[in-house]
């Protein structure tokens, strides 16, 4: 149940995953009063969605890696909050940051029920906070394919999230798709929960690794996931194809099928390849881009990752170029969990050190090290997963680009190429790709791509924050607005 | 020793009247999909038929109307015993959308 909340406190961690947990927990070791606000109603964020904890099963790991990570986070979770040190609020959204007015007063932190079909959901609440440390992770990355707004056709953390949080299977006959290692989860969750699975198509030609050696080599344990999911795909007798793509979906109402067509070294479908493949489930997976919302609403720095997704510059203490905000996991780079758990005690160690508790120096040396080989692994990954160079040749004129407002291909070629758009801010504002109700979340970097692509340039980190930016980080009602007391 | 825990009676939802079972803890989304309903609300422009997609909250593409509250992500709300779900977004009550800048 949620209250409403007013006092300030002395750190405020916005998520409950991997990072944000590891961040409040080592915060509240060191004293400082923190209060946890998550959107999701468990903790574990998106690594360590599990089924609902108030209808126990006897198998709650199942599916999962470094769970006894999870339950030991979440036990000193547990411990905290018995003693007064976390106020944790599940079900509850950040929407609206508000700065600091001066270099001593708080920040102002307003937020909403993530559901609010909910008899006891308190419509809004704000809260004041000395410190952030901001851990929203992230969401797949997509790509516009013919047919791609069918209905089974879904993000592959989508897919995933059922079967972790729900235990559903989204179809019995899928295609997994994209670029990246996540597919083979996906995959294999999918046929171990009884659905055939055709074929998993990366995108990639995965010689990258082999050039990248050392990256991949210094985070060990990835190895031996890699193995246990090479085993398993012999298993369930499913197809790994590399160079390849789902360039068209077909279907009366929902999927029905799926095209696999091959890529050339550059990346482009290779006419005369395309294979069809009955299906009712297609699972895209582009890699993982980070939720920028918030860090752009304190108004902290950006730059382009080694994935081409928008990131937060931050120093050796997570600390962000916004005054006394953090940040960690996802947001600072598409790193897997455990770099998120290790970036998250670092800020919680660097907020608990600025707001005056003696930290460990071995200990933050250690973090170092160890979010300093993630990384390099992570970069390493990226490389070898790239988004293929000529994605674009699969669309057709009428593809939608945005699916929110039912945008196409063609109408954001118009506004590029007629009414001379050539930035993403441009295009949206002509061809009002960008406007609906994610507000640019899945098509912003499709359109971002597809504004820089005339000029042949990378993208710029304006291309990507002016598709990102919103004046709200979440939609939020009329009466939700109606409701704020602003000082 | 804990003994095994039992299974919990399956609770039911409706859908356009319709009587859906659904395990506790299961999302609306997740029931409505295991029931066979793979969409449920029809855009605005084309009329396409729209249900899950990103699964986690992100894409607005499952919004349907529960206990008579328009807009509502079906993959994030709990299919509670009782829970009354129609089919379309109930477009009104618009919320702000994207902004220029
Ligand atoms: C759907 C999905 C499934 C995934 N499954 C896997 C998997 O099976 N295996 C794997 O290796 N990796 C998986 N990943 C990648 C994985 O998410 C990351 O490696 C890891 O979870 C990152 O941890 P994090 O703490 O940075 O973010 P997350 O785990 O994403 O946690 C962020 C939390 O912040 C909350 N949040 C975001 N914005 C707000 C806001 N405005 N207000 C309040 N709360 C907010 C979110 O609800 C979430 O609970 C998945 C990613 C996604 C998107
Ligand atoms: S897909 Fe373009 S705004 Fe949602």
């Amino acid at each position: 149940m949620v209250g409403p909340m007013s006092e300030t406190t002395d750190l405020l961690v916005v998520g409950a995953g991997p990072a944000g947990l590891a961040a409040a927990v080592t915060a509240a070791d060191h004293g400082l009063r923190v209060m946890l606000v998550d959107a999701g109603p468990q903790p574990g964020g998106q690594y360590w969605r599990h089924p609902d904890e108030r209808y126990p099963v006897a198998d709650e790991s199942a599916g999962h890696h470094g769970w006894k990570v999870l339950t030991k986070l979440r036990d000193r979770l547990r411990v905290h909050r018995g003693a007064g040190h976390i106020d944790y609020r599940p079900g509850t959204q950040v929407w609206f940051i508000e700065a600091p007015k001066t270099e001593s007063s708080p920040w102002y932190v307003y937020t909403t029920a993530s559901v609010e079909a909910q008899p006891d959901h308190v419509p809004t609440g704000s809260v004041r906070a000395m410190r952030i440390v901001l851990c929203p992770g992230g969401y797949d990355r997509q790509l516009p394919v013919p047919g791609w707004d069918l209905p089974g056709v879904m993000a592959a953390g989508g897919v995933q999230a059922l079967l972790k949080g729900s235990r559903t299977l989204a179809g019995r006959r899928a295609v997994v798709a994209g670029t990246g290692p996540f597919l083979l989860p996906v995959a294999v969750g999918l046929a171990e929960a009884g659905a055939e699975v055709v074929a998993i198509c990366e995108a990639g030609n995965l010689t990258g690794w082999a050039k990248n050696v050392t990256g991949a080599v210094q985070v060990p344990s990835k190895g031996v996931e890699g193995a246990e999911y090479a085993k398993a795909l012999v298993k369930h007798r499913i197809p790994y194809k590399t160079s390849t793509a789902v360039t068209r979906i077909d279907g009366d109402g929902q999927v029905q099928s799926a095209v696999l067509t091959a890529l050339d070294r550059r990346g482009r479908p290779r006419s005369g390849s395309e294979r069809a493949v009955e299906v009712d489930l297609v699972a895209f997976g582009w890699g993982f881009t980070p939720s920028m919302e918030l860090v752009q609403a304190v108004g902290a720095e950006t730059r382009i990752g080694s994935d081409e997704s928008l990131i937060a510059v931050v120093d050796d203490m997570q600390r962000s170029t916004a005054s006394r905000v953090y940040i960690a996991g996802e947001a600072t780079g598409v790193g897997g969990a455990m770099m998120a758990v290790a970036e998250g005690e670092l800020a919680g160690l660097g907020a608990a050190g600025d707001n005056g508790s003696s930290i460990d120096g071995a200990r933050v040396r250690k973090l170092r090290g160890i979010i300093r080989r993630s990384a390099a692994f992570a970069q390493a990954m990226h490389h070898a997963h790239p988004v293929p160079a000529r994605w674009t040749d699969w669309l057709t004129e009428d593809t939608l680009v945005c699916r929110c407002e039912e945008v196409t291909y063609a109408q954001v070629c118009h506004a590029r190429d007629d009414l001379s758009a050539d930035e993403a801010r441009s295009v949206k504002i002509l061809a009002r790709p960008g406007m609906g109700w994610c507000q640019g979340r899945v098509c912003g970097f499709a359109c971002a791509k597809i504004a820089a692509a005339n000029e042949d340039r990378d993208l710029s980190p304006d291309d990507l924050a002016r598709m990102s930016k919103r004046s709200l980080a979440t939609p939020v009602s009329l009466e939700d607005l109606a409701d704020l007391t602003l000082e | 020793m804990p003994t095994a825990e039992p299974e919990p009676a399956p609770n039911t939802i409706t859908f356009d009247g319709e009587p859906i079972p659904a395990r506790p803890g299961q999302t609306v989304g997740a029931a409505l999909t295991e029931a066979g309903i793979r969409s449920w609300r029809e855009t605005r422009k084309n009329g396409r038929p729209r249900g899950l997609f990103c699964g986690i909250g992100v894409c607005y593409d499952c919004l349907l109307t529960i206990n008579g509250q328009s807009n509502q992500r079906a993959c994030l709300a709990p299919a509670e015993d009782g829970t009354s779900c129609e089919s379309g977004s109930g477009e009104e009550g618009l919320r702000d959308g994207g902004t220029d800048e």
